[in-house]
């Protein structure tokens, strides 16, 4: 043994970091998540064309037009408009309730406010703009710090939970001729039934950048410690 | 980050959803998760049932958001010589039967309808495959024939025969149950943008069930029958689609 090391540091401290809320809702969310992206590409093959306004069919104008999605990235890996409806229906509802469920356990137990609600210190354009720096280097916060979300991540996360989770659910169900019927109100969000549906296309893409930075964050950051945090709950503070 | 990388990471992930795929669709394959999957449909017509009224009307436009082109889809011409034959003499010969659970069967023919009081709603027809096109029907709502055909109370639900065969030699029928039977906007059409309907769009005469799906909008009508149960009807799911393709009966969403 060298003497010239010195000894090692005790490791730091498992502390608590998730709760058991935020985990439940994480897994279960990530797996319905993927089903219904997968399906919703499915559906999407039988009509590959986007549209603004209330109608649109192929005589009128497309925002967009593609090519059929692959096999390896729909669900069912063949084109079936009926089974892929048959998994993106079962799922929706499960999504969409688990998302509300979160949402009432998270404001109970204040998971919202102590953690999501920005601060005012944080708005400061000064603040902003050193957070987007130190994700630039790559500089990831120690100690105590870690413990609690930068402006940007609270950001990403507000921006998903408040705006597109939601924008999917209501965009979705915007395109159901009984909910027009049901809930009037729904289609003017968006201002008719093929914006709506230009809507969930393009929310959906949206979780999907989210997913990616999200992944590519938690391997930055040490994908063993945020892993295993959203799994046991329990979370190493990396040393100052 | 160098190449090869990218591409190991992208078959990486590519392999990641190949397995959870093959996952998906030999799950679906059980006959338990098909149930579940197949039952999604129960819980959306109840729960669209529930918050809505029963007669809560399909929202209906002004003359200036009809769609420029009406797309017909499905079947664009039945094109079998007794269809041909009643198309020949511009459907003088054609008569719609409605037949089943009812105290008077009739037979009526398109002068008939015409002569009944009629409806006029623009609406949004909404294909399964996502398009939608807006236009301005008219007919006789399908409440009238009910009435005139004296409806037993013990129907449950109504079958709408059609004139045309599917490429499988399957013709097309489409079911519908008495909460949409007796809507107000559920009328039997004879004209699409103040014109008859063209072939193509299903005439001499198509349903228009406008809270549901276009699949349920059966064209080239040619009967309805009352009856309590769709078992024995087709292979017993209610339609074409769904007897065939496993498409929903109820298509509220």
């Amino acid at each position: 043994m060298n003497p010239a090391v010195p000894p090692l540091a005790p490791p730091a401290p498992l502390v608590k970091r998730h709760r058991l809320s935020t985990r439940l809702w994480h897994w279960l969310n990530a797996a319905v998540m993927v089903i219904l992206f997968m399906s919703g590409l499915g559906i999407f093959n039988a009509h590959t064309r986007l549209y603004w306004g209330q109608y649109g069919a192929n005589f009128d104008h497309a925002w967009l037009v593609l090519d059929r999605f692959p096999g390896w990235i729909t669900l069912p890996g063949h084109y079936s408009l009926a089974m892929s409806r048959h998994w993106h229906l079962t799922f929706a509802p499960v999504f969409a309730f688990a998302l509300l469920v979160y949402m009432l356990w998270s404001l109970s137990n204040r998971h919202f406010r102590r953690d999501l609600a920005f601060r005012r210190d944080e708005l400061s354009p000064r603040h902003i703009w050193r957070d987007i720096i130190d994700h630039a280097r790559l500089r990831f916060p120690k100690g105590q710090a870690a413990l609690r979300y930068n402006i940007l991540q609270k950001a990403a996360y507000n921006g998903v939970l408040f705006l597109a989770l939601p924008a999917l659910i209501l965009s979705g169900l915007a395109m159901s001729p009984g909910m027009n019927a049901a809930w009037p109100w729904l289609i003017d969000i968006f201002g008719g039934r093929q914006s709506a549906r230009s809507v969930h296309f393009i929310a959906c893409w949206a979780v999907v950048a989210f997913f990616f930075v999200h992944i590519l964050m938690v391997l930055l950051a040490g994908p063993v410690n945020e892993i295993r945090s959203m799994i046991t709950g329990r979370y190493r503070v990396p040393p100052e | 980050m160098s190449g090869p990388l990218i591409l190991s990471r992208r078959t990486l992930i590519g392999s990641m959803a190949a397995t959870m795929l093959t996952g998906c669709d030999r799950l679906a394959e059980h006959e338990n998760v098909q149930r579940i999957l197949f039952s999604a449909e129960n819980f959306h017509r109840w729960a669209q049932r529930s918050l809505m009224d029963r007669n809560a009307l399909a929202r209906e436009f002004s003359a200036s958001d009809i769609s420029p082109i009406f797309r017909a889809n499905g079947t664009a011409n039945p094109n079998t010589d007794a269809y041909k034959a009643i198309w020949r003499t511009d459907f003088a010969d054609w008569r719609l039967k409605v037949t089943g659970m009812v105290g008077r069967p009739l037979s009526l023919s398109l002068a008939q309808l015409h002569a009944l009081p009629h409806r006029e709603q623009i609406t949004r027809h909404d294909c399964v495959e996502g398009w939608s096109a807006i236009g301005k029907w008219r007919g006789v709502p399908l409440r009238t024939i009910l009435d005139a055909a004296r409806l037993s109370t013990r129907a449950k639900y109504l079958v709408f025969r059609c004139a045309d065969t599917m490429g499988s030699g399957h013709p097309y029928y489409e079911s519908i149950d008495m909460i949409d039977a007796f809507h107000p906007q559920t009328i039997l059409a004879f004209a699409l943008n103040g014109k008859p309907l063209s072939v193509a769009n299903g005439a001499p005469l198509r349903l228009r069930v406008e809270r549901q799906l276009g699949y349920k909008q059966a064209k080239y009508l040619m009967a309805i029958e009352a009856v309590d149960s769709l078992y024995g009807i087709g292979r017993g799911k209610g339609g074409y689609w769904e007897d065939y393709a496993g498409y929903d009966w109820y298509a509220g969403i």
